[in-house]
């Protein structure tokens, strides 16, 4: 089965969190989201392979990874805050396309009994746009015209 | 309040009544006054609500009519929607290949206990 994802921007500050069930245990998940050879099999977009430069999912550790489809690379990085395995992760995420806008992100790997766990994760961005374009990014072209188109009815 | 159009809109429905209003709306314009018959607050408060989701561009009022019904703006809405949901989505197609990844993890560990249990209980290898 399935689990679904829930999203939420919070209007208060410029924050995105998603909630998420998995049928695995809270170490699992957390190795999933620590191990550079299991984050490439699922972190990136659909349609990017993903190669990681370094990974070390530690306390004071640092990431750098690439999205790859075809010549087009983008990179991102970040540093990893603490690291706390099977309940928490707090890193910071940047994309080098826009390297002046640093991310704070958690994860949460909450307990719920019988092998399952409930991730919890969320994005602050400096400013209320930064989220937005966060939110934005990686979309198809289609998606942006109606995020601009979105921003001309809102303007109007 | 927040100064891009966008988080505007995203402010103005975070609060429940304006949710309501809203839902209210989509099914067809409405005055305040028949809007505040529904809520426990003045009509004042619902005069309040409505005119932050007109600043946040979600609906319109009919500057000639007399009772200058609340129109919503259906067309921002969708996109507000279609543009979080498309979010949503992303991130739940990541977590299904995670799910992937985890049944793969739980094969691997379950695998170095089952087959010696399988030696002893075959006792031919």
């Amino acid at each position: 089965m399935t689990h679904d994802t829930t999203l939420e921007l919070d209007p208060r500050v410029p924050m995105l969190r998603l909630t998420r069930d998995f049928d695995a245990s809270p170490a699992d998940v957390f190795r999933a989201w620590a191990d550079p050879d299991l984050v490439v099999r699922w972190l990136g977009p659909v349609d990017r392979t993903m190669e990681v430069e370094r990974y070390d999912c530690v306390s004071g550790g640092a990431y750098r990874y690439v999205h790859v489809r075809g010549d087009d690379r983008q990179w991102f990085h970040g540093s990893f805050h603490d690291v706390r395995p099977g309940e928490l992760i707090v890193q910071t995420f940047t994309w080098e396309g826009m390297p002046d806008s640093v991310a704070l992100e958690t994860a949460r790997f909450h307990d719920l009994g019988d092998g399952r766990t409930r991730l919890v994760t969320t994005s602050l961005t400096d400013s209320f746009e930064g989220r937005d374009a966060f939110v934005a990014s990686g979309m198809e072209a289609g998606v942006r015209d109606s995020f601009a188109k979105l921003d001309a009815l809102l303007a109007g | 309040m927040a100064a891009d159009p966008l988080s505007r809109a995203f402010a103005a429905l975070s609060d429940p009544t304006r949710r309501d209003l809203v839902a209210r709306l989509a099914e067809g314009d409405a005055n305040v006054t028949d809007l505040a018959e529904h809520y426990d607050v003045s009509l004042q408060a619902v005069s309040k609500h409505v005119r932050v989701l007109e600043d946040a561009g979600l609906v319109s009022r009919t500057r000639d009519a007399q009772r200058r019904p609340v129109h919503l703006e259906a067309q921002v809405l969708d996109l507000m929607t279609a543009w979080i949901e498309r979010y949503r989505r992303e991130a739940q197609a990541r977590y299904t290949r995670l799910d992937a990844v985890l049944d793969d993890l739980a094969t691997t560990q379950t695998a170095p206990r089952t087959t010696p249990s399988r030696r002893r209980a075959g006792g031919t290898r």
